[in-house]
């Protein structure tokens, strides 16, 4: 694992699986978007609203998942000062943030036809809404410091604090009475469990492969362009350095 | 002991301090993070003197509509409370059904000021709904059969 940890080893793996990651992406959004979106059946109560849930609940999949990827980061980070993992969390962060954002809104516009109301302070909305200031807080702090490394730490240390609110949300529904309904994907000992019918079902796992291939892809453009943007930065440094190096002898 | 395991102890041992933390804070609290309380809960102790929540299923046959003017039995199956409402109902409401209503107690009943429905983690097209329960398998307002998937 710690090879990875050297951008270049890390770029050239990551660069590799990039076409395919993207090519999956498009496939599978090119066949869950229509299925979803369109030829899926309504639900029996909500009707076509059930529709809002393909996007919802893939975007929530998301910010959780996201989430996780840069706490560990962060924790590999504070651990081994991996530059690499450093960046992933930093490059992951705005993608957490605006998924996280779609599960609110599209939860919000669900709630307002079927609950009757668009925010209530349940235990679920409340530590989703809480999780979204987090990435918030996370992607101002770290560019708050004049030293780009003391931003690094700061902000790491913050997604690893913020980590205990992702269980906290996925068992919101379980341990405390809720408004928000419990998971409806659940995994047991048979594999998956839900108590959601196949028609409706399947086209939820064509979104969710969809979206996660997506942040994927994403990520790798992400670091492509924080590499190199950092690779222009050590360019522009010794130049000045050769600059000021020169000077004296004028 | 190197710098790298004195962090990754320093690291594995704030984060099981933190989730310690976490837990002890939000069992103290259990009584403020729950939405609403049962019509079980009300009747044990005095909790809805004050504005509150109760949630449960609205009792089969007991929704009495006269205009504006509603009322319904909320049940637990341990207890049951009657509530009064005026106002609009949202879409899912119905027989069977679960629902939160916000208000208070008055003369042993439920006055609300706003009821929301609560929906389950039920998904299914119309026609398995049906087929469901034309085969007698499946009754509204239950838990569908398990093994809905393989039919």
């Amino acid at each position: 694992m710690h090879k990875f940890a050297n951008p270049t080893q890390f770029m050239r793996i990551a660069n590799a699986i990039y076409p395919w990651v993207a090519g999956i992406c498009v496939l599978l959004f090119a066949a869950a978007i229509p299925i979803a979106l369109m030829f899926s059946p309504p639900d029996y109560q909500q009707g076509e609203t059930v529709r809002i849930m393909y996007i919802h609940v893939s975007s929530a999949w998301l910010m959780m998942m996201i989430y996780g990827i840069i706490a560990a980061n962060s924790a590999m980070f504070l651990i081994w000062r991996h530059p690499m993992a450093n960046l992933v969390a930093r490059a992951s962060a705005p993608m957490g943030a605006v998924f996280c954002a779609l599960a609110l809104i599209t939860g919000m516009l669900w709630g307002q036809p079927m609950w009757g109301t668009f925010w209530v302070w349940d235990a679920r909305l409340t530590s989703t809404l809480i999780l979204f200031f987090l990435y918030i807080g996370y992607i101002a702090l770290a560019d708050a410091f004049e030293d780009s490394e003391r931003g690094d730490k700061a902000a790491a240390i913050l997604a690893l604090v913020g980590s205990v609110n992702v269980p906290i949300i996925h068992f919101s529904v379980e341990w405390w009475n809720t408004l928000h309904q419990p998971s409806i994907i659940k995994a047991s000992k048979e594999g998956v469990d839900s108590s959601v019918h196949s028609s409706i079902l399947l086209p939820l796992f064509l979104m969710m492969g969809a979206f996660t291939m997506f942040y994927f892809a994403l990520l790798v453009l992400r670091l492509r362009s924080e590499l190199l943007a950092a690779k222009i930065r050590n360019a522009r440094l010794s130049q000045i350095a050769g600059h000021s190096a020169a000077q004296p002898a004028e | 002991m190197t710098r790298k395991r004195r962090r990754l102890y320093f690291v594995l041992l704030g984060l099981l301090g933190l989730g310690a933390g976490a837990a002890l804070v939000l069992t103290a609290f259990q009584d403020n993070i729950v939405f609403f309380y049962s019509p079980k809960d009300i009747a044990e102790k005095p909790v809805c003197e004050q504005r509150c929540r109760i949630g449960g299923l609205v009792a089969g046959g007991s929704l009495v509509k006269e205009g504006q003017n509603i009322s319904f039995d909320l049940t637990d199956a341990a207890a049951t409370v009657s509530v009064k409402y005026v106002g609009i109902l949202p879409d899912l409401f119905r027989e069977g059904q679960g629902v939160v209503a916000e208000g208070r107690m008055n003369n042993g009943a439920f006055i609300a000021s706003n009821v929301l429905a609560k929906h389950d983690e039920n998904y299914m097209p119309p026609e398995v709904a049906k087929a469901l329960k034309d085969s007698g398998h499946w009754k509204e307002g239950e838990a569908p059969p398990a093994g809905m998937n393989n039919n």
